[in-house]
């Protein structure tokens, strides 16, 4: 019953075929199985999966199915859930109950979600391996061959990505600040959309990086990411930069092909150490395109090698602001001090761990006067051009192909010594961040230790059809149906 | 007429400028959806946006930005069409997302000009550089408890402008009179109540002192001055400060100070408070300010008459001298008390009494002119009814005193008072006849040529009268007689 698509699991549901208590209570079966050994679960909500399963049932009954009646997701512990602990992964806010819910979990709620529990993550979502949460590592449910220590599952969406490969649970939100959505979904052998920023609403995420951050799915395959997309998507007037634009039936765009679409394969993202397997893929899935009708171009986009020193400019100076708001004074965690500048610093201190210090410290840095100019205004004119680079070369094409992520899983525990090399996990991922561009990332095979790789696919702003597409002619030339051996047993 | 501080040295100018903050007047806080009526319960008026709650964002409130942008047309300032909200970083208890949200860079308002008009009849026009608009914090209050700091979140989020002017001006009274005119424009345009004892509007003093065709000296900032008394006093005594600091051999050093009005001296706020690094930078939660000309237009063709409009047509309409017209309208309340008496009637003269015998009566009543003992419509028929000769101007002074008293209308005390002019020329004739044949030896005075004894006669009848003769009648009767 877990194994089924979400599309699959939302017909035999409609059919009555198996119920949403049967389907919820078989995935709680599961989360009880194998959570312990992975970690993709900081919360469990087995009263509030059943409640709303029940619900769903109730509307299937009468007739009344939504997009996802009855079907159960994990929610990234970065929404926050009203009456749910929301966390942020961190501990400072590890006693915090939202009272309000967000607008993307909302809309989910509205549509007839089923929430299983809350997904682990890195600490406020700024990490590319789940190593930074202070709820614990993430266990990736793939392994290599011959070799069962654990992997990372990638970041900051480690915990949903786990989740959704492991089978325990049909989908999950996710937010993609900086490749969060896209690097996870390739480590795990599944699909993650970083939609165009604005596409989701922010309203209740708990913030990163305000002009990067954006909420998408992660699914097992892309059609299940466009249905789910679909009913996280949508204008709110509740955030500013959230677009009034409609919201157009992405899953009907899976089934378009190719045929006469330009792609374009950004010559700068061919780098000299990129493992031949990855650089093989990649050629691969240009030529699984050309078969399905496609025309490959070769384009430029001029500006990528800034990319990611923009990005560790721009996200951290923003997550310096946004992270003030956790003092100890209303709400989190609170370690008294002698006078209010004691409590501030005793708070922060024991609340913010390792990783996010050296971000509020980077972003407090690259913002205090005197330095302004040269980091954070130099970082917009960057921006700027980054941005350019895609407007000019969808000029010329339709959408972009590249690699997902320089490499496959790694290590729990490596590369940890130097942040900067962390940081490179996320080189193809960020520059649609840069420019707010949507981003796919489907799975593509497997290299020679039996580890998933995944394919990007990125489009114009608000052309995340396209994008689906493209993605699913990918998905069909790949027929990529490995699952960890962890669902084998 | 130059203000100047004589030192030892020779004489001293002061240069100040203003930065006025002023409480926007709107249902809701710039950013939130929370209410911002004063007085209420502490954290009674704070939404999850105001306390920042995780994963909580600003919605910019429009009624907020056109307050600002009639504002910034009743300064007669150029009005930006693309403005940008900034984030202003620093820790404080009362500060819950740890940024305020101001305009840094990109204001919305820029140059404009207020006119102010002083004591000696002069006027002088102010430079306005900028208006902005920011959200306010809460309140910290330290003496509800021996040991805990308590925090009110009501204001949180409240919408506030903040007006920079020129260093434009140069005295205490100067000083003054911009803070009383500005504060006359906010209340004209409805955008802000002016009240400064329950904080709506408040100024940072900036003063530094310097000789005749120097450059200018290091100033001070008195923060926080929440009257106009106050503003005039902060800057005598920052200015007195810094002559004797220069004059002394020492440097003023440039810092924040704030006014201690008790003592009348200005004393230095911790300077740890003055070492911000604000770390200003574009708030991303929010989108350009981008308005439409056309709204603009229309918000200008709906903008009220405001002071220097009003004071003028008074004056060239309405007869008033400068003076009058421009006490008149400094209160809006007045000005509009003023037309309601002066409709269709001696202008000048429903001037006099409001001026005089009103503004007296709400000195010694403790009454604002809104809540006035005698409305504008009763004054208005005291005025006809000395117009139509029904009692005479010193009646009329009588009647308006019961008019204070009761709250009854002139006519209904008129008549039951008996208080009806006299102008029966046969009962007249014989209080005349009856006060000079009373009066041989003053009579045969006045015929001799002592010219004022005609004004004794005048009161003499009068009173005989119960001063109600009609004054015109008495005249032309005694002039007749006394041939």
């Amino acid at each position: 019953m877990i194994s089924l698509s979400l599309a699959q699991a939302r017909a035999a549901l409609r059919a009555r075929q198996m119920s949403a208590r049967e389907l919820t209570t078989a995935y709680l079966g599961a989360i009880e199985a194998l959570n312990p050994q992975l970690n993709a679960y900081v919360l469990v909500t087995p009263e509030v999966a059943l409640a709303h399963a029940d619900a769903a049932d109730a509307a299937l009954a009468r007739g009344a199915a939504r997009p996802l009646t009855g079907i159960p997701l994990a929610i990234k512990d970065l929404f926050c859930t009203k009456g749910t602990r929301t966390t942020a992964g961190s501990k400072i806010l590890e006693n915090f109950v939202p009272p309000y819910e967000s607008t993307v979990t909302a809309n989910l709620l509205r549509d007839g979600a089923v929430f299983l529990g809350k997904a682990n993550l890195d600490e406020f979502a700024m990490g590319s391996s789940n190593m930074t949460s202070a709820f614990g590592a993430v266990a990736n449910p793939w392994t290599r061959l011959g070799d069962n220590r654990p992997l990372v599952p990638g970041g900051s969406s480690g915990g949903s990505a786990a989740a959704v490969a492991a089978h325990l649970a049909l989908g999950a939100t996710a937010t993609d600040t900086g490749g969060s959505i896209r690097q996870p979904a390739s480590f795990c052998g599944i699909v993650g959309i970083k939609p165009t920023y604005g596409r989701c609403s922010r309203w209740g995420v708990v913030a990163f990086a305000s002009s990067l951050d954006q909420a998408g799915p992660l699914a097992r395959t892309v059609e299940d990411a466009a249905i789910l997309l679909g009913s996280m998507a949508g204008h709110d007037p509740k955030d500013s930069t959230s677009a009034n634009v409609p919201v157009p039936d992405f899953a009907a765009a899976c089934a378009r092909g190719v045929k006469g679409l330009r792609i374009g394969v950004p010559r700068e993202y061919r780098s000299d150490g990129m493992p031949p397997e990855i650089e093989a893929l990649w050629l691969q899935g240009q030529q699984w395109l050309r078969e399905q009708g496609a025309t490959i171009v070769d384009v430029s986009l001029p500006h990528t090698k800034y990319a990611l020193a923009t990005y560790y400019i721009v996200a951290p100076a923003e997550a310096s602001s946004n992270l003030a708001r956790y003092d100890g004074v209303r709400f989190g965690l609170r370690v008294d001090g002698g006078d209010l500048g004691e409590l501030y610093e005793n708070t922060r201190a024991a609340g913010f761990g390792a990783e996010v210090k050296r971000r509020v410290l980077i972003g407090t840095y690259v913002l205090s006067a005197g330095y302004y100019d040269a980091y954070n205004l130099k970082a917009q004119k960057v921006r700027a051009l980054i941005l350019k680079d895609f407007t000019d070369a969808f000029e010329h094409c339709d959408a972009l192909l590249t690699p997902t992520a320089p490499s496959a899983a790694f290590g729990q525990g490596e590369k940890m010594d130097d942040p900067v090399t962390m940081y490179l996990n996320d080189v193809f991922t960020v520059p649609a961040n840069m420019a707010g561009t949507p981003g796919l990332s489907v799975p593509a095979g497997l290299d020679a230790q039996g580890l998933p790789l995944g394919l990007q696919v990125l489009g114009r702003p608000f052309d995340e059809e396209t994008v689906f597409a493209v993605g699913a002619a990918l998905e069909r030339a790949a027929g990529f149906s490995a699952v960890p051996r962890i669902l084998a047993k | 007429m130059t203000y100047t501080i004589e030192g030892n040295t020779g004489s001293w100018e002061v240069v100040v400028g203003l930065e006025v903050h002023a409480q926007v007047i709107t249902q809701s806080k710039l950013f939130s959806g929370a209410a911002t009526a004063f007085g209420a319960a502490p954290n009674s008026q704070v939404s999850f946006v105001d306390a920042a709650f995780p994963g909580m964002l600003p919605v910019v409130n429009a009624e907020a930005v056109a307050q600002a942008v009639r504002t910034g047309l009743g300064l007669r300032a150029h009005i930006n069409l693309v403005s940008r909200f900034d984030r202003k970083n620093y820790f404080y208890a009362d500060l819950p997302s740890g940024y305020q949200i101001s305009q840094f860079e990109k204001p919305i308002v820029g140059a404009g000009v207020i006119e102010i008009e002083l004591a000696d009849g002069s006027t002088k026009q102010i430079g306005v550089t900028r208006l902005h608009l920011e959200q306010d914090a809460g309140k910290s209050l330290h003496d509800q408890h021996p040991a805990k700091s308590y925090v009110d979140l009501n204001r949180s989020g409240v919408a506030l402008m903040e007006i920079v002017s020129e260093p434009d001006i140069r005295s205490p009274e100067e000083a003054g009179a911009y803070v009383k005119k500005l504060r006359a424009i906010l209340r004209y345009l409805g955008t802000c109540d002016g009240n400064m004892e329950e904080g709506s509007l408040r100024a940072d003093v900036n003063v530094s002192v310097r000789k005749h065709g120097e450059p200018y000296r290091t100033r001070c900032e008195i923060k926080n001055v929440n009257s106009v008394r106050f503003v005039m006093q902060a800057v005598e005594a920052e200015a007195a400060r810094q002559v004797d600091l220069w004059e002394s051999g020492g440097t003023v050093q440039q810092e924040t100070r704030l006014f201690d009005s008790a003592r009348g001296v200005t004393r230095p706020m911790r300077s740890k408070e003055d070492a911000h690094d604000y770390r200003y930078f574009p708030d991303p939660d929010l989108l350009p300010l981008v308005l439409d000309e056309a709204w603009v237009a229309d918000l200008a063709s709906k903008l009220p008459e405001l002071p220097d409009e009003k004071r003028a047509r008074f004056i060239a309409d309405l007869g008033l001298t400068p003076y009058d017209a421009g006490v008149l309208v400094a209160d809006q309340a007045a000005a509009a008390y003023f037309e309601t008496v002066a409709k269709g009637r001696d202008a000048k003269q429903a001037a006099n009494w409001i001026m005089g015998d009103l503004f007296a009566v709400l000195n010694r009543t403790g009454h604002s002119i809104e809540d006035s003992p005698v409305p504008a419509p009763a004054l208005g028929q005291l005025l006809d009814l000395i117009a139509d000769s029904t009692i005479n101007g010193k009646i009329a002074k009588s009647v308006f005193e019961a008019m204070v008293e009761t709250g009854d209308g002139p006519e209904a005390i008129v008549a039951a008072r008996g208080l009806r002019q006299v102008t029966d020329t046969g009962a007249i004739d014989a209080a005349v006849d009856a006060v000079l044949a009373a009066n041989p030896d003053k009579v045969a005075d006045y015929k001799a040529g002592k010219d004022k004894m005609f004004g004794f006669f005048v009161g003499q009848i009068m009173k005989s009268l119960a001063g109600k003769g009609n004054p015109a009648l008495v005249n032309a009767s005694l002039k007749q007689r006394l041939g």
